[in-house]
């Protein structure tokens, strides 16, 4: 479905004889209209469901890396320091090795959030995270915010 | 008009990103602390900054390379962030003493 998506973009890029990264955009989201409306008919719902989840979970990535990359910056800025550090075990239910490496990397590329270790079953990341005042509240946030997030999209 | 705009914004917020990561290194309390600040930091600055690049040039070859720079750098900055924080750990950098918990203590042993 992807495939046919970008291969309608392109045929429209080229139709219409512009192969700028606008025009190719414009063709992806008109084909991606035209496989909705056909797809509605055959019942091929997962496509679209996943591209929602997709920008869903870009959208949650991109609000956490200002949201945590701010609070960081004033920590840094201001004298005193306001972090509670704390290890802390995060448990994955994760069904592939893609999709832990995947939320390994996106919870390391949130400022103030480290991964440390993965434990030998990859069911459990070790998170350095600077913010933890309430443990479990923390823990919560990862698994119910990104951990989610990227588990929709893998499964 | 819009775009200058908005490419100078980019352009400013990456580099006080940037400056704010190299005051970090030299704040924070710990080696963990100070890795978590730089990767990330210096991740969102040089994304700023690309991104200001691709919207002042406003052309299609230059745009495809920012996207390209900046996939590349998601994919390889976390890996070496990771790779720095397990090696210092194995090695027992020793925590900031403002530490609350550390749960991967109990499973080293």
């Amino acid at each position: 479905m992807l495939l046919l998506n970008v291969f309608l973009a392109i045929t429209w890029a080229a139709v219409t004889g512009v192969m700028s990264a606008s025009n190719l955009l414009t063709g992806f989201i008109l084909g991606y209209g035209v496989l909705w409306i056909v797809g509605r008919s055959t019942g091929q719902a997962v496509y679209f469901a996943k591209v929602g989840q997709v920008v869903r979970f870009v959208l949650q990535f991109l609000r956490e890396l200002l949201v945590a990359g701010l609070r960081v910056a004033v920590d840094i800025v201001t004298p005193r320091h306001l972090m509670k550090p704390a290890i802390l075990a995060i448990p994955v239910k994760s069904t592939s090795d893609a999709e832990t490496t995947m939320l390994a990397n996106v919870i390391t590329l949130t400022p103030g959030s480290l991964i440390l270790d993965v434990s030998p079953d990859g069911k459990t990341l070790y998170v350095h995270a600077m913010y933890a005042r309430d443990v479990e509240a923390a823990r919560r946030e990862i698994t119910d915010g990104l951990g989610q997030r990227v588990h929709e999209v893998f499964s | 008009m819009m775009t200058t705009v908005l490419a100078s914004l980019l352009a400013v917020f990456g580099t006080a990103f940037m400056i704010l990561a190299g005051v970090g290194i030299i704040r924070l309390p710990d080696l963990y602390c100070r890795a978590s600040a730089t990767t990330k930091a210096a991740t969102l600055g040089i994304g700023c900054l690309l991104a200001a690049t691709a919207i002042h040039f406003g052309d299609l070859r230059v745009t495809t390379r920012v996207l390209a720079t900046i996939a590349f750098l998601f994919l390889t900055a976390p890996v070496a962030a990771h790779l720095i924080g397990r090696a210092a750990y194995r090695s027992n950098a020793p925590l900031w003493q403002g530490t609350v918990r550390d749960e991967l203590a109990s499973r080293q042993k």
